[in-house]
């Protein structure tokens, strides 16, 4: 047994480390300055900012995965209208 | 924010779920998107290669035509059993002993074992001694399993006498907590029988709905072992649904990756699904409530 | 509210049950006279396809081997669940709702999904034809389906019962065997009812996790179904036999079942 048949590579270990960051910086940022309760964004949805995390990231995957099935590869026009859409998600959900 | 406290006790009582979960849940997921961005020989050694079998299987016809279909299937289960369920329900007898027996029977097809119901369909759809070929030959239909429409209509029956209990227990059970001053505040204002739906019956039943629905929605998405039962996903693909796609790719073909990409977009809907139906069930301050 | 005597659920009881006579009638028939044509009787009832499954192992050992991991399988998931459920419903705690809605998606997740990994890892802990795999793999959906159905059982024990039990010199341990599993026993009951119900019923997995020893019933009907010449009779025999703990639970638990489909939501 063991999972050592499993290579490790670098893009499975940055996946891990976004994890680690995003979630720690939204702890960091949550203890600095709490972001308190829900609020009610455009779509008439209340969310706190935990909320508007996965949304924003679930969000961004199927953009990606529209760029990918539409366009293909590079996927750096799919990454801009992902960070468009946080933005959009953090500012105004 | 909460007391450290409270969230050490929480976490304490947590941990076994949480560790079986990790099991069965998160480690499996992380293998299978492991396997979307990898490419191996023999499952031996992994080569990282990005978006390649993403690409590969958002352009390819069977998987778009078994998520299309998919869909489809789960649209129409749903534009069938939600109204029939509700209907029935608001049509049972309030207590007694019909009731029950109702109650009994109506359950016996959610516990059937999924392979027992696709193989009791099949057989009932079996040409010359199956009861439905001989019902649909009695009205002149050639209920013929070659014919994909007829595979569809079979499914669909099936589905429906498999699922559509759920709805009518669910409903049932959240009309019989309507309190009868409703009712007779009702009559008094001589509410028509729609308006005592659309008004009084309806708004109770919101809750009872969404998970219903919810349930119906994943568990028809889903749907495997009764179809493939039934009908092998055929004749030709027009009965392969997602999940017989997924299978064949993933154990039959063995294409890890693409079988992994396809875990992994299937995983992106089941999450949004149930995202959307959690927000709307767990009301924000999950309090005593 | 008084209701009129409406004819659709008995119309609807009866399109459900027409399938149901059908299978049974079949198990009391000899293949040629299911092979003659349509017929709402059997003309000579037979026991012979019940007696066949039930003196030969290669049948009802799949029976056994079944109920032996549905079993396996709520000891785990009512354990695991107690506990979690408490919490969901004692404490607010950092992420309780993602956690919440976490095991909310696993119920929701299709297990085809999960199929090649759950094979791969079983078979790496060499656990490949164990009772234990599959009893495990099952906790993919029962586990977060307990925590749910008790979740709503233990809220609806007011949380004073934890504060008198306090005051009055109960330990955590004591108060929690003594007091609280008692009150939340009928929620446990249905727990372990529908947990084993679910795991029972369940196919993909089942069949995927065992090889040889301990196939349960469904892979023993694919297996005999598979064959040109398909023994029908004994097919539909295993069937009814597949579906007699469906019954039994829904008798017993008959004014509990919206609770168990509903994962604990509707009362």
């Amino acid at each position: 047994m063991g999972l050592s048949w499993m290579a490790w590579t670098w893009p499975t270990a940055a996946f891990f480390v976004f994890v680690v960051l995003a979630i720690s910086s939204m702890g960091l940022w949550e203890y600095r300055s709490p972001g308190g309760n829900p609020r009610r964004g455009v779509f008439g949805l209340d969310t706190t900012r935990g909320d508007r995390l996965f949304i924003s990231m679930l969000g961004s995957a199927f953009i990606f995965l529209a760029w990918l099935g539409l366009y293909g590869t590079p996927l750096w026009g799919g990454l801009a209208i992902a960070i468009v859409w946080f933005l959009f998600v953090f500012k105004k959900v | 924010m909460k007391p450290a406290r409270e969230n050490g006790r929480a976490f304490g009582f947590l941990t076994p779920a949480l560790l079986v979960m990790t099991l069965t849940g998160v480690t499996p997921m992380a293998i299978v998107a492991y396997y979307s961005v990898h490419d191996t020989f023999a499952g031996n050694s992994f080569i990282w290669i990005g978006a390649t079998w993403f690409r590969q299987v958002l352009t390819s016809p069977d998987f778009l035509g078994a998520l299309a279909r998919s869909f489809g299937f789960s649209a129409i289960v749903l534009l069938i059993q939600i109204p029939l369920g509700i209907f029935i329900a608001l049509r049972m007898p309030a207590k007694g002993f019909l009731a029950s027996l109702y109650i009994v029977l109506m359950a016996i097809p959610l516990l059937t074992p999924y392979i027992v119901v696709g193989y009791l369909w099949k057989v009932l759809s079996l040409p010359d001694i199956g009861l439905v070929t001989a019902a649909a030959g009695l009205t002149g239909l050639d209920w013929s399993m070659n014919n994909s429409i007829v595979v569809w209509a079979t499914l669909l029956m099936m589905d429906a006498w498999h699922w559509t209990s759920l709805i009518v227990l669910l409903c049932y059970a959240g009309l019989r907590a309507i309190p009868d001053d409703y009712y007779r505040a009702a009559r008094i204002d001589g509410a028509s029988g729609w308006a005592v739906f659309r008004f009084i019956q309806l708004p109770k039943l919101k809750l009872v709905l969404l998970i219903a629905i919810l349930l119906r929605f994943m568990d028809s998405l889903m749907i495997y072992t009764e179809a493939y039962v039934v009908s092998r996903g055929g004749p030709g693909v027009s009965t392969t649904f997602l999940s017989h796609e997924l299978v064949q790719t993933a154990t039959i073909q063995f294409d890890l990756g693409e079988g992994g990409a396809m875990s992994v977009i299937y995983f992106l809907i089941v999450l949004t699904v149930s995202w959307v139906f959690f927000s709307l069930i767990v009301p924000k301050e999950r309090g005593a409530a | 509210m008084k209701r009129k005597f409406s004819l659709a659920p008995a119309i609807f009881v009866t399109f459900l049950m027409i399938p149901v006579y059908w299978l049974l009638i079949m198990s009391f028939k000899t293949n040629g006279e299911i092979f003659g044509g349509i017929s709402f009787v059997p003309e000579s009832p037979t026991l012979e396809n019940y007696h066949l499954i039930l003196s030969d192992p290669d049948w009802y050992l799949g029976y056994v081997n079944a109920t032996i991991y549905a079993l396996l399988n709520v000891i785990i998931s009512v354990t695991v669940a107690v506990p979690a459920a408490y919490a969901f419903s004692r404490y607010r705690f950092v992420g309780d709702r993602m956690l919440l809605f976490g095991f909310l998606a696993f119920r929701m997740m299709a297990p085809a999904i999960l199929l090649v990994p759950f094979v791969e890892i079983f078979s790496r802990l060499n656990m490949i034809d164990t009772y234990a795999a599959v009893a495990l793999a099952h906790c993919l959906f029962n586990v977060p389906l307990a925590i749910w159905i008790l979740e709503g059982f233990i809220s609806s024990v007011p949380k004073e019962m934890d504060d008198i039990a306090r005051v009055d010199g109960y330990g955590f341990p004591r108060y929690f065997l003594r007091i609280l599993l008692p009150q939340i026993g009928p929620g446990i009951a249905v727990t372990a009812f529908f947990c084993f119900m679910f795991s029972w019923i369940e196919y993909l997995l089942s069949n995927a996790l065992t090889v040889i020893d301990i196939k349960p019933i469904g892979a023993i009907m694919t297996r005999a179904g598979g064959v040109l010449s398909a023994d029908i009779a004994l097919l539909a025999t295993a069937s009814v036999l597949g579906m007699i703990p469906g019954v039994i639970l829904i008798v017993f638990m008959k004014n509990h079942l919206a609770r168990g489909f509903s994962m604990g939501r509707v009362i």
